[in-house]
């Protein structure tokens, strides 16, 4: 809790409860997210980790306790622009071509022509899309409009990525490749990135991080730091340290789920 | 990926013409088709002049009164054209008022909703009453009442539908109201808003020419077909109605080519 570290997120004792069915979704979350760090959210259904992430964003606002963001309130940070957020969903907008798609925030942070269209391009660079500027989204397959989805988010470069399930409606190969690109893309801006998923696999292999959570009420279960060095490729999936750390996640999410559904515990295999 | 791309290159403009041509036979000889049979029909079986006259014949006709029937169409065609500007004008804007103040929404639609079960036309000898029933004001009225709910209620679907991730994505650019309008709903709104005026540009000419059968000018194509037909001159009738089949695809076919235009983008324009 020094202020000489620098932290990029900063939740301390926070609490959301939805009046409707009177549901505690987040109870007593303290989080430290430093600069560079690439931290995975991970729990069953109903842990709370999507509200986690839009109460970093102020998407949600927490019943109590507080949230920073770049040493700023996180009302302050949304305002001033200091994150970028991808949903499951690639949520692109279908009268914009892919250019323009990801010049949105840009134009709507007031940047005049020629720096939007410099910084466009080389966003499609960086997501290997540069022949596609000029197509529709519904051109385009779901892992092009996710890579798309993910410019869009950085184009600003802010300080923060904020992922919520961005692979989750992907097939497994497409997947993995995105999940290389993903960090090859984080390797070369140096943003912070908070990863929402419910893929142990992927969790471990994206993160420096994994932030395990538990449901009813949501909590924070326990971390696992992963020590895998970057840059990471298809060969670590396949290292002896890569499956001792699944199954480090895996057994706290066990041991915190042993009130679980069936069917939730099952998703977590 | 190199599929996507032949196809954006889009095929030649003869090859167009041709695949176009090709889509349309079918049509046309369906039409083909009836015309002769009808005509046939009423020559086989002796059909009485007066049930139904020989397409041959509205056709002479439609071409020997060209010069009473064309004036009356474009008479009751302005009609129709003002209703339909009128109410698809005030559609609009009740839409985005009650879009934006929720508390006018919860008052009014159910009201709009009642009221779109109204048979409108059956108020057509009222509004006759309420303006000159020879002026066009009454079917200009007519015709607008019935454009204006389903504008109205497409068009505030269309503002509702922004998905609640786009909006999300908006708050997280903090962008305003104003913005996440101009932005995010209007666009959203517009297939829905060109659905709804499809639907208006076929009301207004019913509105229009309906209103006439219950009086109006004497030059005005629902007055000759009404008085037309009242005096047994049905291939006149016939023909007054085909002027107004054609006045009504020609207003039917000029939103389609807005919409073309205004919403290029959507993935349905191209396929139809």
């Amino acid at each position: 809790m020094s202020d000489a570290a620098p932290t990029v997120v900063r939740i301390e004792r926070v609490t959301k409860t939805f009046p409707q069915g009177n549901v505690t979704a987040l109870q007593d979350i303290d989080l430290e997210l430093a600069p560079k760090e690439f931290a995975s959210l991970i729990g069953p259904s109903g842990c709370g980790k999507s509200t986690l992430l839009r109460v970093i964003g102020d998407l949600i606002e927490p019943t109590s306790g507080t949230v920073t963001v770049n040493g700023k309130p996180a009302r302050q940070a949304r305002n001033d622009g200091d994150y970028g957020i991808v949903f499951q969903d690639a949520v692109l907008f279908d009268w914009r071509t892919v250019a323009k798609n990801i010049a949105l925030p840009l134009e709507m942070l007031g940047w005049g022509r020629a720096k939007r269209k410099a910084r466009v391009e080389a966003m499609l660079e960086l997501v290997e899309l540069g022949s596609f500027a000029e197509h529709h989204p519904w051109q385009l397959s779901g892992g092009m409009q996710q890579r798309v989805a993910i410019a869009r988010a950085l184009a600003f470069e802010p300080a923060l990525l904020l992922m919520d399930e961005p692979f989750g409606a992907l097939d497994e190969m497409t997947r993995e490749r995105l999940n290389l690109e993903l960090l090859s893309i984080w390797a070369q801006t140096g943003s912070t990135v908070v990863f929402v998923t419910h893929s142990i696999s992927e969790a471990v292999f994206l993160s420096s991080r994994v932030v395990v959570m538990s449901p009813r009420p949501g909590r924070i279960a326990g971390f696992v730091d992963v020590d895998l060095p970057y840059p990471r490729s298809v060969e670590t999936r396949e290292e002896p340290r890569f499956f001792e750390l699944v199954t480090e996640v895996r057994e706290l999410l066990r041991k915190r789920g042993e009130h679980l559904l069936p069917e939730e515990a099952a998703a977590l295999e | 990926m190199s599929g996507i791309v032949i196809s954006e290159r889009g095929p030649t403009v003869g090859g167009r013409a041709v695949r176009q041509a090709g889509e349309w036979l079918p049509a046309l000889v369906v039409a083909a088709v009836v015309i002769g049979t009808w005509e046939g029909a009423i020559v086989a079986f002796h059909i009485q002049q007066f049930l139904l006259p020989k397409p041959s014949d509205i056709a002479s006709t439609f071409w020997t009164q060209r010069h009473e029937l064309w004036p009356a169409g474009w008479y009751t065609f302005k009609e129709a054209l003002g209703g339909f500007a009128i109410g698809s004008l005030a559609g609009v804007a009740a839409a985005t008022l009650v879009g934006r103040f929720k508390g006018l929404g919860t008052a009014l639609m159910p009201i709009f909703i009642a009221a779109n079960a109204v048979p409108i036309i059956a108020f057509a000898p009222i509004f006759g009453a309420w303006f000159n029933p020879i002026s066009p004001h009454s079917k200009m009225a007519v015709a607008a009442v019935l454009c204006f709910l389903p504008v109205m209620v497409n068009t505030l679907r269309g503002l509702q539908s922004a998905s609640p991730r786009q909006l999300e994505l908006m708050r997280s650019y903090a962008a305003s109201e104003l913005e996440i309008w101009r932005r995010v709903r209007v666009p959203t709104a517009l297939p829905f808003l060109f659905t709804a005026l499809k639907v208006a540009s076929v009301l207004a000419m019913i509105g229009a020419i309906v209103g006439e059968y219950f009086g109006g000018a004497l030059n005005a194509l629902g007055v000759i077909i009404n008085s037309e037909a009242n005096v047994f001159h049905f291939t006149t009738a016939w023909a007054g109605i085909l002027v107004a089949c054609l006045l009504g695809i020609a207003l039917y076919s000029s939103v389609v080519l807005v919409e073309r235009v205004a919403i290029r983008w959507a993935p349905q324009a191209r396929d139809s």
